[in-house]
C-alpha cells in the first residue's frame, strides 16, 4: 500500500519539456511510474516521445494542470519549472485541487513559498505539498515521483522521511537488502508542505510499513515537534539521524534551512529530544542503518 | 545575506520609514565630511555583524567634526569579537524618552510570517522576552494578506503602544512591511523604535536579512555584498557556482548533496576525535549530477587551502555518475601537475551509487599513489583523519 503514492497513481510533470524534466520523466518512467502527460501551455496539443524507453512511450503535453486531470484523471503532479515560476506553477495544482504535489524545484524565494502554503491553507489543503527543494517520493516497486534513484532498493517494511536527498539515497544503499514501504524527501528550505510529523502520522497509519527512519538536519525546530508527536502518537519503533553536528553557527550549509541562529536550531538539541522521547538516533548514517537493522531482525 | 545597519537604514530610508539624517565612512576623512554635512553632536557607530559592540568601546559620540574625526581613527581598524571593523556609520543624535521594539519575520514552525512589537524595546528586549512574554505581542501575518492599515492598527493594539504615538507607529508598522516584501526579506527588526523627547518616532536602529533565493528579481542586493569580508576561498568557489564554506580544520571534504556533506564533516569529526583531534576544513557540496569539470573545480579549490592536510571526496552517486566523479579526480590532479603545482596532499574517496563501479576501475587504473580509495564512508573518515593527523 505504501502512503500518498502507490502503484495505481497516475502521474503528470509540470514542466516536463524542459532539459531536467524530460531527463526526470525519462527516468521515471523506466521505473515504472503510470505517467500520463505534461503540462506546458505554450505546447499543449504537443506530445513528447520516449523511444529509448521499452516499451516506447508518447504522453500528450496539456495546457493546464486542470486539463491533464480531466483528461488523464491524474492524482499527482511533479514540478520541475524554476524557481521564477514555481509559485505559479503550484497554484495552478492547488487550483486543480490535485491531491499531491511534489515539487522538486530548489532556490525557491521563500516569500513565494510562504505564499503558496498559505494558498493551500485557504483551500483547506485539498492538496498535499511535498517540497520544495526535495528529492520527491519513492515506494519502491509501485511508483517513483521525482529525482530519487530507482535502483537502489527495493520494496520493504521500513518508511523513511528526511530533510536531504543524498543521506535519504545513504539510508536506502545502507537497508536495500530489508527493503523499504516509501521514502520521502521533504526538502530542505525554511518553509516546506509535508512535514516530518505528516510523514510520520502516515507511516503509523500505513499497515505495510514496520518502522521507521527519520533523518533531520540543524535549523528550525521540526526534529523537536516531530519527537513530542512521536510521544503522543508513533507506537512503531523509529531511528533518528540528524546531520550538521559540526556546522557553525550563521553559515548557510546549501540547504537554506540549514542555518544555527542563536541557541534555536543545533544538532544537539534535535538529538536530545528524540532521545528524550525513545528514538534511538544514530552518531552516522551506518549506525543508524545498523540500528534499524537490530529492530527490523528482532534483536 | 545579513545587511549592516547602514545599509539597512539606507534600505529604511528608501522605503520611507523615518530614521536619522547619517552616512558611512571607510576613513576618518569621510567621517569628517558626513559630520561637517549633519552638523552639530553626531554618534559614531562601528559597522560590524555581531551584538555587544556598545560595550566593546564601538559606538561613541562626538561634538562637531574633530571629534568625530578622532572617535572615527578609534573605532575604525578595531575588532569586535573577532569582525574588524571597516566602516562607521554616523548620525545626527536623538533625546529618547522611551523605547519600543518592532519587527516582521519568517515563522518556520508555523509556515507564515510574524510581527513581535513591545512597548519594552532597546537592548534588554530577549530579557523582557523571557522573563514578561505578555509584554512582547506577537501576531501572525497571512503571506496574502499582509499588513494593511486595519492590520497595524491591531499590531499597535496587541503591543498596547501608548494613545499619543499611535497614530505615527501605524503608518510605520505598515511601510515596514511593505519593505519587508518589496526587498525580499527574511527579517527586519528595528530595536529601539524610539519616541524623541519632542515626541517624534523613528527607527534608531535596523536589522535586515535578506533572502539569497530571491536575487534573481532583486539585482541591485549583490551590491549589497561586503566582497572585503568574504574568505578569498569562498569568492573564487561562488565564482565557480560551487557551495563551499571554509572552516577551520585539517581535512578538505567534498561531497554530494547538502545533508551528506554536513554529515561528512560530522562523521570526520568523530573520526578526529581518536587522531589528535583533526577536523573538516571545509564545507564542499558540488551539488547533483555533478560533472568531471565540477569535479576538477571542487578539487582545486580545496587543494589550495594551505590548512588542509588531507581530502575526503565522499560520493554517493544519485544523479552524480560516479564514473563522472572519478574522472573529474584523476583530471584534476593531472591538471595542477600540469601547471607544475606540487599536489602532495593525499585523497581518500569513497563512492557508492550510481556506476560506482566504474568510477572505482577509473581510480584504480590511474594508479595515483595519492589517491586512496575506502569503501564504507565511516571507514574512509578515519583513513582522512589520521592522514591529516599524521600531516603531509
Amino acid at each position: 500500500m505504501a502512503i500518498w503514492l502507490t502503484k495505481d497513481s497516475k502521474v503528470i510533470v509540470q514542466g516536463m519539456t524542459g532539459s531536467e524534466g524530460m531527463k526526470h520523466t525519462r527516468r521515471m518512467l523506466a521505473a515504472g511510474t503510470t505517467i500520463v502527460g505534461g503540462v506546458n501551455p505554450r505546447k499543449a496539443g504537443q506530445t513528447v516521445r520516449f523511444d529509448d524507453l521499452n516499451p516506447a512511450t508518447e504522453l500528450p503535453v496539456f495546457a493546464s494542470v486542470a486539463d491533464a486531470m480531466a483528461e488523464t484523471g491524474a492524482d499527482v503532479t511533479v514540478i520541475f519549472v524554476p524557481p521564477q515560476f514555481t509559485k505559479g506553477a503550484v497554484i495552478e495544482a492547488i487550483d486543480a485541487g490535485i491531491p499531491l504535489a511534489v515539487v522538486i524545484t530548489e532556490g525557491i524565494p521563500v516569500h513565494d513559498t510562504a505564499a503558496f502554503w498559505a494558498y493551500n491553507v485557504a483551500q483547506g489543503e485539498r492538496t498535499r505539498i511535498i517540497g520544495p527543494n526535495c528529492p520527491g517520493i519513492a515506494s519502491p516497486g509501485a511508483s517513483n515521483a521525482g529525482i530519487i534513484p530507482a535502483d537502489i532498493t527495493g520494496p520493504g517494511r521500513i518508511g523513511l522521511v528526511s530533510k536531504s536527498g543524498t543521506l535519504t539515497y545513504q539510508l536506502m544503499y545502507e537497508l536495500r537488502d530489508i527493503g523499504f514501504s516509501t521514502c520521502v524527501g521533504i526538502g530542505g528550505d525554511p518553509v516546506i508542505g509535508t512535514t516530518h510529523i505528516d510523514a510520520l502520522a502516515a507511516f503509523q497509519a500505513d499497515p505495510e510499513t514496520d518502522a521507521i527512519v527519520m533523518i533531520g538536519e540543524i535549523g528550525g525546530d521540526a526534529e523537536e515537534r516531530a519527537a513530542e508527536f512521536i510521544k503522543a502518537n508513533v507506537t512503531k519503533p523509529v531511528v533518528g539521524y540528524i546531520a550538521g553536528f559540526t556546522a557553525p553557527p550563521g553559515k548557510t550549509m546549501g540547504h537554506a534551512g540549514a542555518i544555527i541562529s542563536g541557541s534555536a536550531g543545533t544538532a544537539e538539541a534535535k538529538k536530545a529530544a528524540l532521545e528524550a522521547v525513545g528514538v534511538k538516533v544514530g552518531k552516522t548514517p551506518t549506525e543508524t542503518a545498523r540500528l534499524m537493522r537490530e529492530i527490523m531482525s528482532g534483536n | 545575506m545579513d545587511l549592516y545597519e547602514y545599509q539597512g537604514r539606507e534600505l529604511f530610508e528608501r522605503h520611507g520609514l523615518p530614521v536619522l539624517a547619517g552616512g558611512v565612512a571607510t576613513t576618518p576623512e569621510e567621517a569628517r565630511a558626513i559630520a561637517e554635512r549633519l552638523g552639530g553632536r553626531v554618534v559614531v557607530k562601528a559597522q560590524v555583524k555581531v551584538g555587544g559592540r556598545g560595550k566593546a568601546g564601538g559606538v561613541k559620540l562626538a561634538e562637531g567634526a574633530d571629534e568625530a574625526v578622532a572617535r572615527a581613527t578609534d573605532i575604525l581598524g578595531m575588532e569586535i569579537k573577532g569582525h574588524t571593523v571597516n566602516k562607521v556609520m554616523l548620525t545626527v543624535t536623538a533625546d529618547i524618552a522611551e523605547e519600543y521594539y518592532l519587527s516582521y519575520l519568517l515563522d518556520r514552525a508555523n509556515r507564515t510570517f510574524l510581527c513581535i512589537a513591545s512597548v519594552a524595546g532597546g537592548m534588554d528586549i530577549e530579557q523582557v522576552a523571557a522573563e514578561t512574554p505578555e509584554r512582547v505581542a506577537k501576531i501572525p501575518i497571512d503571506a496574502n494578506v499582509g499588513v494593511d492599515e486595519a492590520k497595524a492598527r491591531e499590531i499597535v493594539a496587541a503591543a498596547k503602544f501608548p494613545a499619543d504615538v499611535v497614530e505615527q507607529v501605524v503608518p510605520i508598522a505598515v511601510r515596514l512591511w511593505q519593505a519587508f516584501i518589496a526587498e525580499d526579506a527574511t527579517l527586519v527588526e528595528v530595536n529601539p523604535l524610539a519616541r524623541t523627547t519632542d515626541g517624534r518616532v523613528l527607527c534608531l536602529d535596523a536589522k535586515v536579512s535578506l533572502d539569497d533565493n530571491a536575487g534573481f528579481r532583486h539585482p541591485d542586493h549583490e551590491a549589497l555584498v561586503d566582497k572585503a569580508a568574504v574568505d578569498p576561498l569562498e569568492q573564487r568557489a561562488k565564482e565557480k557556482d560551487l557551495n563551499y564554506v571554509k572552516l577551520d580544520g585539517e581535512v578538505g571534504i567534498i561531497g554530494n548533496g547538502a545533508g551528506l556533506v554536513m554529515s561528512t564533516l560530522d562523521v570526520v569529526a568523530y573520526a578526529g576525535e581518536s587522531y589528535g583531534g583533526v577536523k573538516p576544513a571545509n564545507f564542499l557540496d558540488i551539488g547533483g549530477g555533478a560533472s568531471a569539470a565540477v569535479m576538477a573545480n571542487g578539487l582545486e579549490i580545496v587543494l589550495s587551502d594551505p590548512s588542509v592536510r588531507s581530502v575526503f571526496v565522499n560520493v554517493f552517486g544519485g544523479i552524480t555518475a560516479c564514473d563522472e566523479v572519478a574522472n573529474g579526480i584523476v583530471q584534476a590532479l593531472a591538471l595542477l601537475k600540469e601547471r607544475g603545482e606540487t599536489v602532495n596532499k593525499p585523497l581518500v574517496v569513497r563512492l557508492d551509487g550510481n556506476n560506482a563501479e566504474a568510477g572505482r576501475a577509473i581510480l584504480d587504473a590511474a594508479n595515483n599513489p595519492l589517491v586512496e580509495r575506502v569503501d564504507t564512508m565511516d571507514g574512509a573518515a578515519r583513513r582522512a583523519a589520521e592522514l591529516a593527523a599524521a600531516g603531509v
